[in-house]
């Protein structure tokens, strides 16, 4: 109990720590995000209203003001998801644009990450297991060779190739024109094929972590008296790299989980962009392009928590997994 | 161990006191020496053989640039939107610019921002894992956390708010950006090494025979972590060359600089693939692939010498 305690008051201490980061940064920034915010708002024809400009300045920070009473402001904003209006989407609030493209991410980053993890895992078991064998050079020099390549050149590449010439999957966005998302068979194969190209390019240049370490795992583990032990006793060669290298290598590489998760998410924003693909990446995309602000601090912050989220999960479940860890 | 903790550290020790200054200047070949016996153990394994080789052919490109580019790489003096030709062998830009020469002299600027942020977040993961590492208690409690804070937070979301935020749009931002975003993977790792060798006896016998703080932190525990610093600047350059490049491709870069980058900015928005310039996107990424991968094979390397059993037999 002592470990998952103190998981979860870390988790809350670097919640705290994200959402007040998401505070100060504008306000460190030379220059005032306030009146390019401001000015932006005003050229897309938006009238600017006292109450605009405070809401802005409590979300980008103002030359006056007390700072402790916009920083209570601004977590009494984020605790009503209250994050004001972008100027990339000026019909409808920052809330209501994230909320639409967070399933989509959610989606394409989870099925990346698990589909990335268990090939590459595959990957390095074997690799670890042929140590200094062919097999091994080319699976090394392979993950090494796809994870030198910039994520969203890849999936320009693959654009090109596979969509635009060879016609085998669409070009833009995450479902056809035309029709309306929802949960019937055809919509879900429709935004499946889809999401095909992004998902390859990023489980492609996200692989190599995982191949790697657990390739070093497994050569650790092989290395232990354990096994050379279960070598002499004449114990089946699958029996030694499954249940007695991998099970063991598998467990450090879980830990890994958090940082491939930033991979991912961070590979995400180009490649969203570049494949129009309706999710937060392509959000950001957006908002850096039209210097929006709102809408750039208000995704960071959705990024940031759900990444948090996602890693606090799993060091929980941790515990599950390695009864070392409970004492 | 005790063996290496007799080896002069790499130059960048900072010297103190004069007796210090005295003694590296009287043993002036002992950090040539380190240097060179360390490039002869990377140049003995395969892979980080393979990656100086090309490590080495992207400098001496940089290195000679004006020499190798056959035009311009900034003048507009040929018809825009040339497929590959004998004079532009890569073909040109919308402007009417040498792709090619715009190549060469763009490893310069990968290059430049890959060293020079790998070094700048090494330099800070270094102190911050020595410290950490060297002073447990309340000091390390707090420089571990705001470790595992950077760890956590997304760095490429991170790097583009930041370089999103900043006005001034230069290398030097880019830089800065990556410099702050990518050095704590490394300082964990400093750290938990020093922390390991703090108790080592030949520390301990340096604390006793009174030697000061920063005297045994960099002259003796410094040496011993040499690979494991190598290796969090090799990782951090490659993450400041793909930083760098993906700053560039979604504009938050200095449009005007010759870069691998800017090169892909200017193909993406001429949407150069569906008009049939491939090469526009093809050679910049490419050449920031290689540039990558060279890094990451030195590290194998490296990676080696840390751990006697990742070696190649």
């Amino acid at each position: 109990m002592g470990y998952a305690l103190r998981k979860v008051v870390l988790f809350f201490i670097t919640l705290w720590a994200a959402i007040t980061l998401n505070f100060i940064l504008p306000r460190l920034m030379p220059g005032s995000p306030v009146d390019a915010a401001l000015g932006k708002l005003a050229s897309s024809g938006v009238q600017i209203t006292n109450a605009q400009r405070q809401a802005v300045e409590i979300q980008l920070g103002s030359a006056h003001g007390n700072v402790l009473s916009q920083y209570g402001q601004y977590l009494n904003d984020i605790v009503h998801l209250r994050f004001g209006r972008s100027f990339s989407f000026p019909t409808e609030t920052v809330t209501h644009t994230i909320a639409k493209a967070l399933p989509w991410t959610f989606v394409l980053v989870g099925a990346t990450t698990v589909f990335a993890f268990v090939i590459g895992t595959l990957l390095g078991v074997y690799a670890g297991w042929r140590r200094g064998k062919l097999a091994d050079s080319t699976v090394t020099i392979g993950a090494t060779f796809f994870a030198a390549f910039p994520p969203f050149w890849l999936g320009l590449l693959l654009l090109y190739a596979l969509a635009y010439k060879l016609n085998w999957f669409a070009i833009k966005g995450g479902y056809s024109p035309g029709l309306t998302p929802n949960f019937s068979l055809s919509f879900l194969s429709d935004a499946f094929q889809h999401s095909v190209l992004p998902a390859l390019t990023l489980a492609v240049t996200s692989l190599s972590g995982w191949v790697f370490g657990m390739r070093n795992n497994m050569i650790n583990i092989l290395g232990e008296d354990y096994v050379t032990f279960a070598e002499a006793n004449g114990l089946r060669t699958r029996t030694i790299a499954l249940l007695y290298g991998a099970r063991n290598a598998l467990l450090p590489n879980v830990t890994a989980f958090g940082l491939s998760l930033g991979a991912v998410v961070g590979g995400s924003i180009l490649v969203e962009g570049i494949f129009s693909y309706p999710g937060l990446g392509n959000l950001l995309y957006v908002a850096v392009s039209n210097r929006d602000f709102p809408l750039m601090q208000a995704l960071f912050l959705v990024i940031t928590v759900s990444m948090l989220v996602a890693i606090f999960v799993v060091d929980l479940l941790y515990t599950r997994l390695d009864p070392r860890v409970r004492q | 161990m005790s063996i290496l903790a007799t080896v002069p550290p790499p130059r960048e020790a900072p010297g103190g006191s004069a007796e210090i200054t005295l003694r590296t200047s009287a043993a002036l070949p002992g950090p040539v020496q380190f240097l060179s016996r360390a490039l002869r153990t990377l140049w003995s394994n395969g892979k980080a053989r393979l990656g100086l080789t090309i490590l080495g052919v992207f400098i001496l490109i940089a290195l000679f640039a004006p020499l190798l580019a056959p035009h311009s790489p900034t003048a507009t003096t040929f018809p825009p939107y040339l497929n590959p030709t004998s004079t532009n062998l890569f073909g040109t830009t919308g402007n009417g610019q040498d792709v090619f020469s715009q190549m060469l002299y763009g490893a310069r600027v990968s290059l430049l921002v890959g060293l020079s942020a790998g070094l700048a977040a090494t330099i800070v993961a270094v102190t911050i894992g020595l410290i950490a590492g060297y002073r447990p208690g309340p000091v390390d409690e707090v420089l571990s956390f705001v470790t595992n804070l950077a760890l956590v937070i997304p760095g490429i979301p991170l790097m583009i708010i930041l370089a999103a935020y900043i006005p001034s749009r230069s290398v030097w931002t880019i830089v800065f950006v990556v410099a702050i975003t990518s050095w704590a993977t490394g300082a964990r790792v400093v750290r938990s090494q020093a922390s390991t060798l703090r108790s080592r006896e030949f520390v301990t016998s340096a604390v006793f025979s009174g030697e000061r703080l920063f005297r045994v932190v960099f002259r003796e525990i410094l040496p011993n972590m040499t690979s494991l610093v190598a290796a969090s600047f090799f990782s951090a350059a490659t993450a400041a060359v793909m930083a760098e490049a993906s700053l560039e491709f979604l504009g938050l870069g200095n449009p005007s600089t010759v870069s691998w980058g800017t090169i892909l900015y200017y193909a993406q928005q001429q949407n150069a693939l569906l008009t049939g310039q491939w090469v526009l996107v093809l050679a910049p990424g490419l050449a920031i692939a290689l540039l990558a991968l060279s890094f990451t094979l030195v590290n194998f390397g490296v990676d080696a010498l840390s751990n006697p059993r990742l070696r190649e037999k």
